[in-house]
């Protein structure tokens, strides 16, 4: 067995952009612009309610749905995730659910991780890491969709105590109460979402989710805010490089980061309103088909 | 007694990731409203990989070329200040944590500041 590519994977899926399936040539920028705005809307509202980010919805749709080159999505994918998480995470913050300390003591967590993976990326083989990864996020994907019995409690962690990171968040019975518990495991797994996104060049906002959500057990909707925050901070780590490559066509990234904006806004304001069961079934459905992705993208990288 | 706590630091940076947004997003419409009305029914073409033009690419360039005889600088210009936002947030986070005279938070965020700092002037 040999690994042939450095490359991240997305980057692969170029062969795909080849192969638009509609919307072939012949589109004036006013078309494109309304097109891209509106598909974006929508990825950037299920991004606000997931914690995603929405780039998980954006890079498939420009380069499979509209041909785009594969390098001009990312670029406008990455400029679309901090679009979402800062226009959601003011909100969320505003409203009392995102918990800063929280997202604060996780990002050195997820930016020495970041550091690493970078390090790393030179000499690992991404192909079988992407396949690793999604059969993480496979599991993490199906063990979401069905919860956990509690949601609120939670027993007592003295570091948690000692960070401050207990907190309150509002639902439809008033203010609650939650401890962090685990925050070492937290932390750990918050490393290893910010390695791998050092490594495979994506926003890991569902590993985000999954560390607070499944080992530190904060309540879902504190969860998918809090990586809200905190992905805007991943991404700009690594805008100025995509910067500097030419990743970030303006006429491409103007659509796509308004149309975020304006879909993380709606989706902000549905999710007070919004049923734990049913964000759950969405974000095990993307994060689902984003672990398929990876498996076969990482597949066809070994040959 | 602190006069500085966790619920204004809400405040404040929910107060600078809106302005941070509207700003940016204000740019990009402006840039956006120049663009279309120029160049709307001309061809878009985004299949294949040139890289945006080097003007684009760095603050510099951008800052010269912006204006009503580039407007897709406009645009860059806007996406930029949106880049900055969050890095802008860790910064005032710190300021806050200093005014709360939370040494150990202080401490984490002067390290993820470090750390997005480098990352930006380390070279690629």
């Amino acid at each position: 067995m040999r690994i042939t590519i450095r490359r991240k994977p997305y980057e692969t899926a170029s062969i795909r952009s080849s192969l638009p399936l509609c919307f072939e040539r012949a589109m004036t920028h006013l078309q494109f612009t309304g097109l891209v705005f509106g598909i974006s809307a929508v990825a950037g509202c299920l991004g606000a309610l997931t914690g995603l980010g929405g780039g998980v919805v954006v890079t498939p749709a420009l380069t499979v749905l509209l041909g785009v080159d594969i390098r001009f999505a990312i670029g406008a994918s990455l400029v679309s995730v901090i679009a979402t998480s800062s226009g959601a995470a003011a909100a969320y913050v505003r409203e009392g659910y995102t918990n800063i300390r929280i997202g604060m003591f996780l990002e050195t967590a997820t930016t020495i991780g970041a550091l690493v993976g970078a390090y790393l990326a030179t000499r690992t083989p991404t192909a079988i890491l992407a396949i690793v990864f999604g059969l993480v996020l496979l599991h993490a994907a199906w063990s979401s969709s069905r919860g956990h019995p509690r949601d609120v409690a939670g027993r007592e962690d003295r570091l948690a105590e000692r960070l401050r990171l207990n907190g309150t968040y509002p639902s439809a019975q008033g203010q609650q109460h939650y401890n962090a518990t685990h925050v070492k495991t937290g932390w750990g797994l918050m490393f290893g979402a910010g390695t791998i996104s050092g490594l495979l060049g994506i926003g890991s906002g569902a590993l985000k989710v999954i560390a607070m959500d499944q080992a530190m057990r904060i309540p879902f909707k504190v969860s998918t805010t809090t990586s809200n925050f905190m992905i805007g901070v991943t991404a700009a780590a690594s805008a100025g490089i995509y910067l500097g490559r030419g990743y970030i066509e303006p006429g491409l990234a103007m659509p796509v980061m308004l149309g975020v904006l304006a879909g993380s806004l709606i989706g902000a304001r549905q999710l007070v309103g919004a049923r734990v069961r049913v964000l759950r079934w969405i974000f095990a459905g993307v994060v689902g088909a984003m672990a398929i992705e990876m498996i076969v993208t990482g597949a066809r990288g070994i040959k | 007694m602190n006069s500085f706590d966790d619920v204004k630091l809400e405040k404040i940076v929910a107060w600078l990731l809106i302005s941070g947004v509207a700003l940016s997003a204000l740019v990009v419409l402006v840039g956006a409203a120049g663009f279309l009305s120029n160049h709307g029914s001309e061809p878009a073409d985004y299949h294949v990989f040139r890289g945006a033009p080097q003007q684009y690419r760095s603050v510099e360039g951008v800052l010269g070329a912006a204006g009503p005889s580039d407007w897709r600088a406009v645009i860059q210009l806007g996406l930029m200040l949106l880049i900055l936002t969050p890095i802008a947030r860790v910064a005032f986070s710190l300021m806050g944590f200093v005014l709360e005279k939370d040494w150990t938070y202080t401490a984490l965020t002067a390290l993820v500041l470090a750390i997005l700092v480098y990352s930006f002037i380390a070279p690629h």
